[in-house]
């Protein structure tokens, strides 16, 4: 039946909810455009028959139904890629990367380019970062655990902390939003 | 919260002088007020509202002054732990603010830039020059995405898509939570089933309600109605 490989790819996302990004699945996109390619030269074979109009709509059918399943499979990761910049920032972890195609890091890239863009012109001279404050403030200083060794780290009065692994510090909480959401430091809940 | 920003007022004193020469007069406690009005419309309006780029501007030198007044005051004064979580606050219900408008720019961008184009010149603007600028490279980036990626592998009829109707429009039937602030008299409701018919409600002041957005959507624009 035709438009059967582009619903799976609907289905691929689908299955992933949670707004994982699967590898990018550069075989069936191949092969829907292959599909769409026969249908379409099958179409044009000339010396049309009345009796063959029915057939004509029904694959025109499947070509646009195999041109909004792409377009969605393909929209539909842009949205994933677009919430990878808001949750690790602007360097993607290489295992992600890795699920990207070519053109989908392109547009990552520009999208950076854009937010940053944006980001900057807020406000006064450097504007804001406004994808820090994710969450609202609850206490001005918290506890908080080093995962990796990350050096010395100073903090506004001037103290310099050392960020070994696996030290536990009581320090302001705004100085440690970046370094929780990199992964170097672990918020403890007690 | 009203408290706790006169002493901000303490501190930001020598420059409020400075402020009541410019033209919008607003005690920094009025400001942080209009900015949770307008993060909470915002937040729960459906659609992207008028854009406020002065109420964004006058936040962020507020900011900038209170983070300046900050550095001065003595360290370990438990006045500059109180100071510090507000400055915290307001730069989260701004980046908050901001970020809601990014993501409904984002998710409506076909609508939300045709809107702006055919905008007349009097209207007030619903995007920043710089959201604007911002709306305009994400519609490129997509379309130079699927272009290259799938589009011109296809037939020659199917190379391109209209992204008008592609994007969904924001669905402005969703239902909102409202308090009245303006006293408002006859607004007509839609009947939601086909025996009912439209019949008109009056809002008090001071009363909340339920209803679809639709019919209220020019009253948040006015500032009649508060979205919660």
């Amino acid at each position: 039946m035709f438009c059967e490989k582009a619903v799976e790819l609907i289905r691929e996302l689908h299955r992933m909810s949670d707004g994982q990004l699967p590898a990018f699945n550069e075989d069936s996109i191949r092969q829907v455009l292959e599909e769409m390619k026969a249908l379409y030269e099958q179409n044009q074979i000339p010396g049309v028959l009345l009796e063959l109009i029915p057939t004509i709509k029904f694959r025109h059918c499947c070509l646009l139904r195999n041109q909004r399943c792409i377009t969605a499979y393909l929209y539909d990761r842009l949205l994933r890629i677009r919430a990878l910049r808001w949750e690790y920032g602007s360097v993607l972890p290489t295992t992600i990367r890795f699920h990207m195609c070519a053109e989908e890091l392109e547009w990552f890239n520009q999208y950076k380019k854009s937010l940053a863009t944006y980001m900057r012109s807020l406000g006064g001279e450097e504007g804001l970062d406004i994808t820090q404050d994710m969450k609202p403030p609850k206490s001005l200083y918290i506890e908080v655990r080093c995962l990796k060794d990350h050096g010395e780290f100073e903090i506004d009065d001037g103290t310099v902390i050392l960020l070994k692994k696996n030290s536990q510090h009581f320090l302001p909480r705004w100085k440690c939003e970046q370094l929780i959401r990199q992964g170097v430091l672990e918020h403890v809940i007690s | 919260m009203a408290d706790r920003l006169s002493d901000a007022g303490d501190l930001s004193e020598e420059e409020e002088e400075e402020e009541e020469e410019e033209e919008d007069v607003l005690t920094p406690a009025e400001l942080i007020a209009r900015l949770e009005e307008a993060w909470l419309n915002e937040k729960f309006s459906p659609e992207l509202l008028e854009n406020k780029s002065e109420l964004v501007e006058c936040v962020m030198e507020q900011l900038m002054h209170m983070e300046e007044n900050l550095q001065r005051v003595r360290k370990g004064d438990l006045k500059a732990s109180v100071h510090r979580m507000e400055i915290d606050r307001i730069r989260f219900v701004l980046s908050s603010y901001l970020r809601s408008r990014l993501q409904k720019i984002e998710k409506f961008f076909p609508h939300v830039l045709e809107k702006e184009k055919s905008r007349a010149d009097g209207d007030p603007s619903f995007l920043s020059p710089e959201e604007f600028a911002f709306a305009k490279e994400y519609l490129a980036n997509t379309e130079v995405y699927l272009k290259a990626v799938a589009l011109r592998h296809m037939p020659p009829n199917l190379q391109s898509i209209d992204m008008l109707k592609a994007v969904p429009e924001p669905c402005l039937d969703s239902f909102v939570f409202l308090r009245v602030k303006e006293r408002q008299e006859n607004i007509l409701v839609e009947p939601e089933t086909d025996e009912q018919r439209e019949y008109v409600v009056d809002l008090e002041e001071g009363s909340q309600h339920l209803m679809r957005y639709r019919t209220i959507a020019p009253l948040v624009a006015s500032g009649a109605v508060q979205l919660i």
